[in-house]
């Protein structure tokens, strides 16, 4: 004997799929952080390291001093501003590519003028940046 | 006389896309999203030059009083002794002697804040660091 089969129409229910989806795209919006992932990169001395004398009297010296809430950059003994550093570094740089620039902040500087200054050093391609800390320039003497 | 009245077409909107349009937002958000294992509050200082830091590298942020927060990488920063640095940058240095190291300082925090950090950092043998940054002429 033949079965007769009631063929009912089989479906599965997506209305609510949506709604899911969207409760999971505010979490995730909720949630992430457009976090900063790029900077500055520097290479610390070594532990060991003694300064590389042979350049230090040739090396641009650059000291960075408070003024309020800005800076005075004062390059070689010389007081000049932020966009002079570039031009007044090219041609010793065109001379003597490995040619050594020291960044000397005085303690109570911002942090922001190392910054701009490093910046200012990394635009010009300089190779060598060195940026001593208190410790180190304590060991130097007094070669800055 | 009475008008008769115009069958009325059933209206609809379709929503069978919805859910596609859903889940690519949600993967969009998945991709984009990195876990963050600091959320130290800073005034980033601005730079032209920047370059990509790599993941996973160890945080040390320093807010403008001087308060450091570190991170090896894994975990969630936590506040830090100044003079704590060395010993736990010196633990991450064991692990991975490559390790990079994100400084996350203030712009407007005081450099000895860095300098302490940055003598502590050369003492454990750090070798690769990079300072967050932002775009400068980027609000």
């Amino acid at each position: 004997m033949k079965l007769k089969k009631k063929g009912s129409d089989v479906e599965i229910p997506t209305a609510s799929m949506a709604d899911i989806a969207f409760l999971l795209i505010v979490f995730f919006m909720i949630t992430s952080v457009f976090s900063v992932t790029r900077g500055l990169e520097f290479q610390l001395p070594k532990n060991q390291d003694t300064p590389p004398d042979s350049s230090q009297e040739e090396a641009i010296h650059i000291h960075v001093i408070p003024a309020g809430a800005d800076c005075i950059y004062e390059v070689d003994r010389e007081q000049m501003g932020l966009s002079d550093i570039q031009i007044y570094i090219e041609p010793k740089l065109a001379r003597n590519p490995n040619k050594f620039v020291i960044i000397d902040p005085d303690p109570e500087a911002p942090y922001k003028c190392m910054v701009n200054a490093f910046d200012e050093l990394k635009q010009a391609q300089v190779k060598n940046i060195s940026i001593p800390t208190a410790a180190e320039k304590a060991s130097w003497g007094n070669i800055l | 006389m009475r008008l008769k009245q115009p069958k009325r077409s059933q209206s609809m909107i379709p929503t069978a896309s919805m859910a596609d349009i859903a889940f690519l937002l949600i993967v969009f958000f998945m991709i984009t999203t990195s876990i963050t294992v600091d959320r130290t509050a800073v005034a980033l200082p601005t730079s032209l030059e920047r370059t990509e830091v790599p993941k996973d590298a160890a945080v040390v942020a320093i807010e403008r009083d001087g308060v450091v927060h570190f991170s090896d990488g894994a975990e969630q920063s936590h506040v830090i002794n100044m003079s704590d640095v060395l010993p736990a940058a010196a633990f991450v240095i064991e692990k991975n002697s490559l390790m990079w190291f994100v400084v996350k300082a203030d712009g407007d925090a005081q450099y000895q804040f860095v300098d302490q950090v940055m003598e502590q950092l050369r003492q454990a043998s750090v070798r690769n660091i990079a300072m967050l940054t932002q775009q400068e002429g980027v609000e």
